[in-house]
C-alpha cells in the first residue's frame, strides 16, 4: 500500500483522473472529497465488505424454493 | 450449452439467455457470466442466478419490490450507460436471499440490488448510495408482530 501524508486542503491524484483531497482533519477523523470519473463507484470500505459477505453467505446458503410458497400465502 | 450445476443438475442453457456482469459480485468478483433460472411453480417468485463458469455457485434472487412496498432508487446515469439501458421496460431488479436453515428467516439485500438489462444482457451489483434499506430485510415478518 502506497503511504502518503497530506495535509488539510491537500491531494492526491490517481491514474490522472481520479483526485482525493483532504477537506478538514480533527481528531480521530479526516474529512475526504473525492473527484472520479462518473464511472467508477466510490463507497466506504466497510459497505463493501459487508456486501461482499452478506453474497458469501447467500451463496453458501440453501437454494431449495419448494418450503416458501406455504411461508407466502400466510 | 449443457450445464452440469450443482442445485439443477444438468440443464440446457441458451446462449442468448446469458447475462454478463462486467464486475461480477461482489465477493466473486472473478465470475462474470450468469443465467436466470425461473421457478417451475408460477405461484413462487423466487428465482436463481447461476453462474455459468462456475456451476456449483448460485443464489436465490426475487424481485424486491414483491417483498416490499418500501422500496424506491433510481438508478445512476453511471450504471444506465454501463448496462446500456435505453428502456424501462428492458431492465429488472433482484435481490440476493441468504437462506438460512430455517427458511423463515429468511432475508434479501436491498442495499445492493441486482441490476440487468435483459435486452443488451448485461448487469450489475448496484450498492446504493443511501443507508435507507436493510443488506438483510427480513421477508417473512412473523405474526406476533403484526397488527
Amino acid at each position: 500500500m502506497l503511504v502518503l501524508t497530506r495535509k488539510s486542503n491537500e491531494s492526491i491524484i490517481i491514474n490522472g483522473n481520479i483526485e482525493i483531497k483532504v477537506i478538514e482533519v480533527e481528531a480521530g477523523k479526516v474529512k475526504l472529497g473525492i473527484k472520479a470519473p462518473k464511472e467508477i463507484d466510490i463507497h466506504r470500505k466497510e459497505v463493501y465488505e459487508e456486501i461482499q459477505e452478506e453474497n458469501k453467505k447467500a451463496a453458501l446458503g440453501k437454494l431449495d424454493l419448494k418450503g416458501i410458497t406455504k411461508y407466502l400465502q400466510k | 450449452m449443457r450445464l452440469d450445476t450443482r442445485h439443477f443438475g444438468e440443464i440446457d442453457v441458451n446462449k442468448d439467455g446469458i447475462i454478463d456482469f462486467q464486475d461480477g459480485l461482489l465477493g466473486f468478483e472473478h465470475v462474470k457470466k450468469y443465467v436466470v433460472i425461473k421457478n417451475p411453480d408460477p405461484e413462487n417468485p423466487f428465482m436463481w442466478l447461476q453462474a455459468i463458469d462456475q456451476p456449483e455457485l448460485a443464489f436465490v434472487i426475487v424481485n424486491p419490490f414483491i417483498i416490499t412496498s418500501d422500496y424506491d432508487f433510481n438508478i445512476p446515469d453511471n450504471i444506465i450507460e454501463a448496462l446500456e439501458i435505453e428502456k424501462q421496460e428492458d431492465v429488472f431488479v433482484y435481490s440476493i436471499a441468504v437462506l438460512p436453515e430455517n427458511i423463515k428467516d429468511m432475508t434479501i439485500n436491498l442495499t445492493a440490488p441486482l441490476i440487468i438489462n435483459f435486452n443488451s444482457r448485461k448487469g450489475k451489483q448496484v450498492v446504493l448510495d443511501s443507508d435507507r434499506y436493510s443488506l438483510k430485510h427480513k421477508v417473512f415478518v412473523s405474526n406476533e408482530k403484526a397488527g
